[in-house]
C-alpha cells in the first residue's frame, strides 16, 4: 500500500520526458497509472524515477490521419471505447476498451498504457494486433514503428526499450469489420480475460480476402493465431470455415495455465472465441 | 418519511446514515491520536520454517524508526489468548518457527506507515524452510506434523450424538442408518464435496490504535472489533490489569462477517508498544496483509451419504469429513464445526450422523466467517438431498417437504439433542414456490432445453441456529471466561432517561453495519413512546456498557435486543408510577405515546418525559418511597438459541461452450420470527445472499503445495460486484419464537447459510441432461466446463 | 490543488498517494482505503470531474487539479440526490464503501440521469460492497436518478412487504 521512495518528474514536453528517460535508466513512464500504481504499492515494482507524461499536451487525441487513425498516448480506455472513429474503423479495439476493468479505471487508464504494460490477459492488445496496428515508440533518438504483432514479447514485456515512450498507435483504415469477445474472470465480459480473441475480416465477392485473428489470455503473450488465419483467408467465411479456423486457434501458441484455466481449457476457449470473434467481425465486414 | 415514534415492524430511515453518507463517519483509521506512531510487520515468506536469526539492527537505525520488536521482547506476555484453547495458541510474534505464510515475525514502530514499511523490509530473517502441509487429508495423516509438540495434526473430532455426552444423551444414529442401507429398496447417494476456504474481505481492513497513559495506568484503545469487551478482557488479562483499566471502543466498523470476531496479536502488540514508547501506536492492515493476518473461514472436505426409499423418504444421513483449522487456534477456531453439527440434519426429522475432525495445517488460522459452520453443514445436506431427488426422479421440493419436521412436533429435538424452538417449514416452502411460480419455471426450463439451452433451477431450504446464547452453553465455552469476562453470552441492555427527557440506550453489541442504532431506537421507542430523535444508542464501548458480548452469530436482536426490551419495560413501569402520581391516576391506566404519558381514554392531558424525569431526579416531588433516577439495566440469558429457516430458489443459464454461468433470478422466503425493521432485515438477507453467491461462484483461498497463498489480493480473490448479481426477490413468513419476549430470531447469517447450495443446485440442475452430478465450488467457468467434459467422458465410457 | 471548492496546498513526498494526502494532510477522512490493487473503489473521488480511485493516483499527479470528495458533495447543507437516495433506500450498511460508491454513482448520473438497472450495475463494478449485495444500492441510485429527472421515485420495496 505504501510505495518505495522514487524521484518524480512531470515534464511539460515530450522532449523533456524523453530526456528524463534517456538520462535515468531506472525511470518508468507514468500515464494513467492504473497498471503501474498497484505494482508500486505492493512493492512488486519500484522504479527509481517516475516520469509522469500526464501533463504533456497533444497526446490525448484520436485523430483521422487519412489511411489510419492515430490514438495518442494519453487517450483513456473510455475514449477509445466511445470514439466515433474507433467505432467505425476499429470495432475490435472499441469493444476491448469497453470490456477493460471498471468505470474509474476506464476513465483514467490509457489505451497505450495498457498496451505497453503487456499483460497477457489484457483486452486491448488482442484488438490492436488483429487490426494490424502499428506502435509508434519515441526516444531521444527519434521514433520507430513496431508492428503490433511484434510488440508483445512476453509476460509483462513489450518491445519498448527503457528509454522509449509509446506515443501513439496507428490503426489502419483497412475496411472490413472487426470484433472482440472474451470470457472474463468473473464470467461474461468482466475483469481481465480468462481468454479472448479479436478478429478482423475483409471479404470480397464472397471470399475472405484478408483476415487477422489475435488471442489474449491463452498464451504467454497476446499474439496472432496464425493457424486460424491461414485456414480462414481465402475461405468463404461460412460456418465450416469458421470451425476450421477455430480448430487451429492455438497452433504455435505456448499455452498458459493459470488460476483461471488449465492448458486444455484455454486451448478450448481459444477455439470458442476465435469462432465468436470471427462471427462478430463477419457481421460487420 | 418522517416518524416521531416507531413500533416494532415499522420502518424508519437509519439513524446511522446522516454521518456516513456525508463522509463524516468515524472508523478507527479516521480517529487520530496526537503523536501516534505507525506499525508495520515483517511477515514470513514461508509456510513452515525454523528461524535461525532475526537481525533488526539496520531497521532500528533508520530515520523515523522508534522500535523493532521480536518475540524476545514480548514472550513474557504469553501467547495470544483464545476462548477455546484447543490446539496450538499463536505466539504474539513467531517464536523460533513460523507455521503459515504471512505469520508476523517482527514488528516495526515508526513515524508513519511509509517509513515503517521501509524499515520492515530492512529486517533480515534467516529461515530454514521445513516441509509444509496444506492439503487436509495429507495433514490428517500426520505425514508431516505442523507442531512438533502436538500429538497429532488432528485436534479433535466433533460427533453429532456425543458432542456433549456428559449432559445431553442422544442415541447413536448409526445402527438405524446401517439398517436402512441394508434394505433391498435402499437408494444411496454419496458425494465427496469441498466447502472451500474463504477470505472474509470486510471492505474496511482491520485497524487498531492503543495508548497507554502512565499514571492513569490505563489503555485507551480503538479497534475495528465485533467484540470490544472481549478484546478489553484479553488486554487486561495479558497485562495483569483489572478490566476497567482498559477502555476499548469500536467506533464505526466497516464490515465484520466474523473476521473482526477475534482477538488478534496485533491488537495486543500495539498495546505493548504504546506502553514501552509512551506514544499512541496504530496498526492498519493492508488488503494483502489482511489475507494472511486476518482469520479465514470454511475449509471443509467431507462426504455426505444419504439413504432413502425410492419414494422420497429419507432413512438416514451421514456427514464425515475434515475441517481446516489453519496453524494456530484463536478465538473459537476448533468450535466452528460444532455450529455446523447442530444443524447438520437441516429441517429434517431423520436419523443423522455427523463426524468432522479438526485438522491443523500450515495455513492461516480459520475461525468464524459469516455463518460459521452452518453454511458448511447446510451445503452438504442440501446438496445431498438434491442428488437423492435426482436419483429417484422426484421433484426436489417434494422430497424436502416429505421429510420436514411437522408443525406439531415443535419444539423438535434434533439429532444433536437440541430443541428447535419453532418452525413452519411447509408454509415457508409453499410461499416460495408460489412467488417464484415454480411450475412456470420448470416449464420455462423444459422449453429452453428443447431449444438446446441449459437453464437450471436450484432449490434449497435451510435451518439455522443463532441468537447465542443459551446460558447452558457457557459450560462448553460459549462465554468470554477465558478473557476474564462472564462465562455466558447473555445480552445487556441499559436504558436511561436523562433529566431533559432524552433517552440513552447502551448495549453490549459490536455492530458493523447492522443498523443497531436504528433498531434499538425502535425497540426503546416502541416501549416508551419516546420520539426516535430523542433516543441515542451507543454500543461497542467497554466504559459505557458494563458487559458486552459483541455482535456475531445473529445474536444481537434476539439477546441484547431482548435485554433492552426488558430494561425499557422496567423504565416504563417506573415512569408509569411517576406519571400516575402527576396525573392522579392508577399506574396501570397510564399509556405512553408520542413523547409522553397520558391516562387511558384521556389523551389530551399529557405529561412529557422531561416532566417525568424531573420528578425521578428529584424523588421528593414524586410518590412516596420513589427511588431516584430513571434507568434500568437488564441482562437477558435466553433458555435456547433461536432457529430461523427459509427457502431459496436460484435460476441460472450455463453456456456449455465456456462454462460461463449467467445468474438470472434469485428468490427467497426467509423466516426470522417477528421483524423489528423490515428494511434492515431485508438488507441483511441481501448481503447474506451475496456472500453465499460469492462462495458459490467466485471465491476461494488457494494455497500452493508450499503453503503460499495465491489469492491474497482482490485481483485474484474476486468478490461479487454489482454486475455479477441480479436484484433479489424476497418475501418472508413469520413464525415467532418464545425464546425471547419480542419473538425475534436472527437474520444476519441466514442469507449466507441458504444461498451457496442454492446456486450449486441450480448449475447442476442446468447441466443434469449432460450427466453432471456435482461441481465443487467456486463454480468458476473452468470448473463448470471441466465438469461437462468429465461427464461427457464418463458417458462415453459407459456407452 | 482545489479540494471541495477551496484552494489547498501541502508538501508531500512523490510517493504519497492522493488518498493519503486527502486523509492525513487535509483530514478529509470520508475517502476510505479498502485495498491496494485498485479493485475496491472505496477511495473514489472526482478529479477534474472524473471519478478516480484516489489510491491509484499520486498526490503530485493531482497538483493543480480540482478535487471533490464525499465531504464536498452536499451543497449548502443540501444532500446530493445520491446521498439522499442512499438514506431513503437503505443503500448502506457498514458505510465503509459508501463514500466511494456515492461518488461513482454521482458521476454515472451526471452523465446520464436515466440509466437502466444493467447500466447502473455495470457502472459501479469498480466499487465493491460486502454488506448490501448491491440490491439497495441500485434502488438508491434509481431513487436519485428519478429525483434528478424531477420525477417521483418508485416506492420502497419494504412498505409493500410489511407483515
Amino acid at each position: 500500500m505504501y510505495p518505495r521512495e522514487f524521484a518524480y518528474v512531470a515534464p511539460a514536453t515530450l522532449d523533456e520526458a524523453l530526456d528524463a528517460l534517456a538520462s535515468n535508466p531506472g525511470a518508468k513512464v507514468l500515464a494513467g497509472g492504473q497498471s503501474l500504481m498497484p505494482l508500486m504499492k505492493m512493492r512488486l515494482f519500484s522504479p527509481e524515477m517516475v516520469v509522469d507524461i500526464g501533463r504533456i499536451p497533444g497526446l490525448g487525441a484520436i485523430e483521422d490521419k487519412g489511411d489510419h487513425i492515430a490514438i495518442g498516448a494519453l487517450v483513456r480506455h473510455q475514449q477509445t471505447a466511445m470514439d466515433a472513429l474507433v467505432a467505425e474503423h476499429a470495432q475490435a479495439l472499441a469493444e476491448a476498451a469497453a470490456y477493460t476493468a471498471d468505470m474509474q479505471v476506464r476513465m483514467r487508464g490509457t489505451t497505450c498504457g495498457s498496451l505497453a504494460h503487456a499483460d497477457v490477459a489484457a483486452d486491448q492488445p488482442a484488438g490492436a494486433i488483429a487490426l494490424g496496428s502499428t506502435m509508434v515508440a519515441a526516444s531521444k533518438n527519434g521514433t520507430r514503428e513496431i508492428a503490433a504483432g511484434d510488440f508483445f514479447v512476453d509476460t509483462l514485456t513489450s518491445a519498448l526499450n527503457a528509454d522509449e515512450i509509446l506515443v501513439e498507435i496507428r490503426v489502419p483504415k483497412a475496411g472490413g469489420g472487426s470484433a472482440y469477445d472474451k470470457l472474463g474472470r468473473r464470467g461474461g465480459h468482466s475483469d481481465y480475460a480468462v481468454a479472448g480473441a479479436a478478429a478482423w475480416v475483409r471479404k470480397s465477392n464472397g471470399t475472405v480476402e484478408d483476415a487477422r485473428i489475435a488471442l489474449t489470455g491463452v498464451g504467454t503473450k497476446p499474439m496472432l493465431a496464425a493457424g486460424s488465419m491461414e485456414a480462414f483467408i481465402g475461405s468463404d467465411g461460412g460456418d465450416v470455415a469458421i470451425a476450421a479456423a477455430a480448430d487451429r486457434a492455438t497452433e504455435g501458441v505456448t499455452l498458459l495455465e493459470d488460476l483461471y484455466g488449465s492448458e486444455e481449457y484455454k486451448a478450448h476457449l481459444a477455439k470458442v472465441f476465435v469462432a465468436r470473434a470471427l462471427r462478430g467481425a463477419l457481421a460487420r465486414a | 418519511m418522517t416518524t416521531t415514534t416507531s413500533a416494532l415492524g415499522g420502518v424508519i430511515r437509519r439513524k446511522e446514515d446522516p454521518a456516513l453518507i456525508r463522509g463524516r463517519g468515524r472508523y478507527v483509521d479516521d480517529i487520530r491520536r496526537h503523536g501516534e506512531l505507525a506499525v508495520a510487520f515483517v511477515r514470513s515468506p514461508f509456510a513452515h520454517a525454523r528461524i535461525n536469526s532475526i537481525d533488526t539492527s539496520a531497521a532500528a537505525a533508520m530515520k523515523g524508526v522508534h522500535a523493532v520488536y521480536t518475540i524476545d521482547d514480548v514472550r513474557h506476555l504469553g501467547p495470544l489468548i483464545a476462548q477455546v484453547p484447543v490446539g496450538k495458541l499463536r505466539p504474539l510474534l513467531a517464536d523460533g518457527e513460523v507455521n503459515h505464510a504471512g505469520e508476523a515475525v517482527a514488528m516495526v514502530v515508526a513515524d508513519d506507515r511509509y517509513v515503517a514499511q521501509d524499515a520492515a523490509e530492512a529486517v533480515v530473517v534467516d529461515y530454514d524452510p521445513l516441509e509444509a502441509v496444506v492439503e487436509l487429508k495429507d495433514a490428517a495423516s500426520d505425514r508431516v506434523k505442523v507442531h512438533e509438540d502436538l500429538d497429532s495434526n488432528v485436534l479433535l473430532s466433533w460427533v453429532g450424538h456425543e458432542w456433549w455426552a456428559d449432559v445431553i444423551a442422544v442415541d447413536d444414529p448409526r445402527p438405524k442408518i446401517e439398517e436402512a442401507k441394508a434394505r433391498e429398496d435402499a437408494v444411496i447417494v454419496e458425494l465427496e464435496m469441498v466447502n472451500q476456504r474463504l477470505i472474509p474481505v470486510a471492505i474496511e481492513p482491520r485497524a487498531v490504535v492503543a495508548h497507554w497513559i502512565e499514571g492513569y495506568d490505563k489503555f485507551e484503545v480503538y479497534s475495528s472489533s465485533q467484540i470490544p469487551h472481549a478484546l478489553g478482557g484479553a488486554i487486561a488479562k495479558t497485562f495483569g490489569l483489572p478490566s476497567n483499566a482498559v477502555h476499548v471502543r469500536a467506533p464505526e466498523v466497516g464490515g465484520g462477517f466474523g473476521c473482526k470476531l477475534n482477538v488478534y496479536n496485533d491488537e495486543i502488540l500495539v498495546c505493548f508498544a504504546s506502553k514501552e514508547l509512551h506514544r499512541p501506536v496504530r496498526f492498519t492492515e493492508t488488503r494483502r496483509e489482511a489475507a494472511v493476518s486476518t482469520i479465514q473461514g470454511r475449509g471443509w472436505i467431507a462426504t455426505a451419504t444419504l439413504v432413502g426409499t425410492p419414494d422420497g423418504e429419507i432413512l438416514g444421513y451421514e456427514l464425515k469429513g475434515l475441517a481446516d483449522m489453519g496453524a494456530y487456534s484463536q478465538n473459537f477456531t476448533v468450535a466452528i464445526p460444532l455450529l455446523g453439527l447442530w444443524v447438520s440434519a437441516g429441517q429434517y426429522d431423520i436419523p443423522a450422523y455427523f463426524e468432522v475432525a479438526c485438522v491443523v495445517t500450515n495455513t492461516q488460522t480459520t475461525d468464524a466467517y459469516r455463518g460459521a459452520g452452518r453454511p458448511e453443514a447446510l451445503y452438504y445436506i442440501e446438496r445431498a438431498i438434491d442428488a437423492y431427488a435426482r436419483e429417484i426422479g422426484m421433484d426436489p421440493a417434494d422430497v424436502r417437504r416429505k421429510n420436514y419436521w411437522k408443525n406439531d412436533q415443535f419444539p423438535a429435538v434434533n439429532n444433536t439433542g437440541l430443541a428447535i424452538d419453532s418452525g413452519d417449514y411447509e408454509t415457508n416452502l409453499d410461499k416460495l414456490l408460489e412467488i417464484a411460480d415454480y411450475a412456470g419455471l420448470r416449464q420455462m426450463q423444459a422449453d429452453a432445453r428443447a431449444e438446446g439451452r441449459y437453464i437450471g433451477i436450484g432449490l434449497s431450504t435451510y435451518l439455522e441456529i443463532c441468537g447465542f446464547g443459551p446460558s447452558v452453553l457457557s459450560e462448553i465455552g460459549f462465554g468470554w471466561n477465558n478473557y476474564g469476562l462472564p462465562s455466558s453470552f447473555s445480552g445487556s441492555g441499559l436504558v436511561r432517561v436523562n433529566p431533559d427527557g432524552s433517552v440513552n440506550v447502551i448495549i453490549g453489541t459490536g455492530p458493523s453495519g447492522q443498523g443497531h442504532e436504528t433498531t434499538w431506537a425502535q425497540i426503546a421507542s416502541s416501549v416508551l413512546g419516546v420520539e426516535i430523535d430523542m433516543i441515542r444508542v451507543s454500543h461497542g464501548d467497554t466504559a459505557e456498557s458494563p458487559m458486552g458480548v459483541g455482535t456475531f452469530g445473529s445474536r444481537s436482536a434476539a439477546v441484547d435486543g431482548a435485554a433492552t426490551y426488558q430494561a425499557a419495560v422496567k423504565v416504563r413501569d417506573k415512569a408509569a408510577e411517576i406519571a400516575a402520581h402527576l396525573l392522579e391516576a392508577a399506574p396501570e391506566d397510564i399509556r405512553f405515546a408520542d413523547g409522553g404519558a397520558h391516562v387511558a381514554g384521556t389523551p389530551g392531558r399529557v405529561v412529557t418525559w422531561a416532566e417525568i424525569a424531573d420528578v425521578a431526579y428529584r424523588p421528593h416531588t414524586g410518590p412516596e418511597g420513589l427511588d431516584a433516577g430513571l434507568e434500568a439495566h437488564a441482562i437477558f440469558s435466553p433458555g435456547n438459541a433461536t432457529w430461523p429457516f427459509g427457502s431459496h430458489i436460484a435460476v441460472v443459464e450455463v453456456d456449455p461452450d465456456t462454462g460461463d454461468v449467467e445468474f438470472l433470478r434469485y428468490i427467497g422466503v426467509d423466516d426470522c420470527g417477528n421483524v423489528i425493521s423490515p428494511m434492515i432485515v431485508d438488507g441483511q438477507v441481501h448481503g447474506g445472499i451475496a456472500q453465499g453467491v460469492g462462495q458459490a461462484m467466485f471465491e476461494e483461498a488457494i494455497y500452493d503445495e508450499a503453503g503460499n497463498l495465491l489469492t491474497g489480493s482482490l485481483i485474484d480473490y474476486p468478490i461479487p460486484t454489482a454486475g455479477d448479481l441480479p436484484s433479489f426477490e424476497l418475501s418472508r413468513t413469520v413464525t415467532p419464537t418464545d425464546v425471547n419476549p419480542m419473538g425475534v430470531k436472527g437474520i444476519g447469517e441466514a442469507g449466507t447459510i441458504g444461498s451457496a447450495q442454492t446456486l450449486v443446485n441450480a448449475v447442476v440442475d442446468a447441466l443434469a441432461p449432460l450427466g453432471v452430478t456435482h461441481i465443487d465450488m467456486p463454480l468458476r467457468p473452468r470448473r463448470v466446463w471441466q465438469a461437462i467434459q468429465d461427464a461427457r467422458r464418463d458417458s462415453d465410457v459407459s456407452a | 490543488m482545489t479540494v471541495n471548492g477551496k484552494a489547498v496546498s501541502g508538501s508531500v513526498e512523490p510517493r504519497t498517494l492522493l488518498v493519503h494526502f486527502l486523509r492525513e494532510d487535509l483530514l478529509l477522512t470520508g475517502t476510505h482505503v479498502g485495498c491496494e490493487s485498485g479493485y475496491c473503489g472505496a477511495c473514489t473521488v472526482h478529479v477534474d470531474g472524473v471519478p478516480t480511485k484516489s489510491c491509484m493516483v499520486l498526490a503530485v499527479q493531482a497538483d493543480g487539479a480540482d478535487v471533490t470528495t464525499i465531504e464536498g458533495l452536499a451543497q449548502n447543507g443540501e444532500l446530493h440526490p445520491v446521498q439522499e437516495g442512499f438514506w431513503e433506500r437503505h443503500g448502506l450498511q457498514c458505510g465503509f464503501c459508501t463514500p466511494g460508491m456515492i461518488m461513482s454513482a454521482a458521476a454515472i448520473l451526471a452523465d446520464d440521469d436515466n440509466p437502466t438497472e444493467a447500466e447502473i450495475r455495470h457502472g459501479i463494478e469498480g466499487n465493491l460492497c460486502r454488506c448490501t449485495g448491491y440490491h439497495n444500492i441500485v434502488r438508491s441510485i434509481e431513487y436519485a436518478a428519478a429525483k434528478m429527472r424531477g420525477e417521483e421515485p418508485a416506492p420502497p420495496e419494504w412498505e409493500t412487504d410489511l407483515v
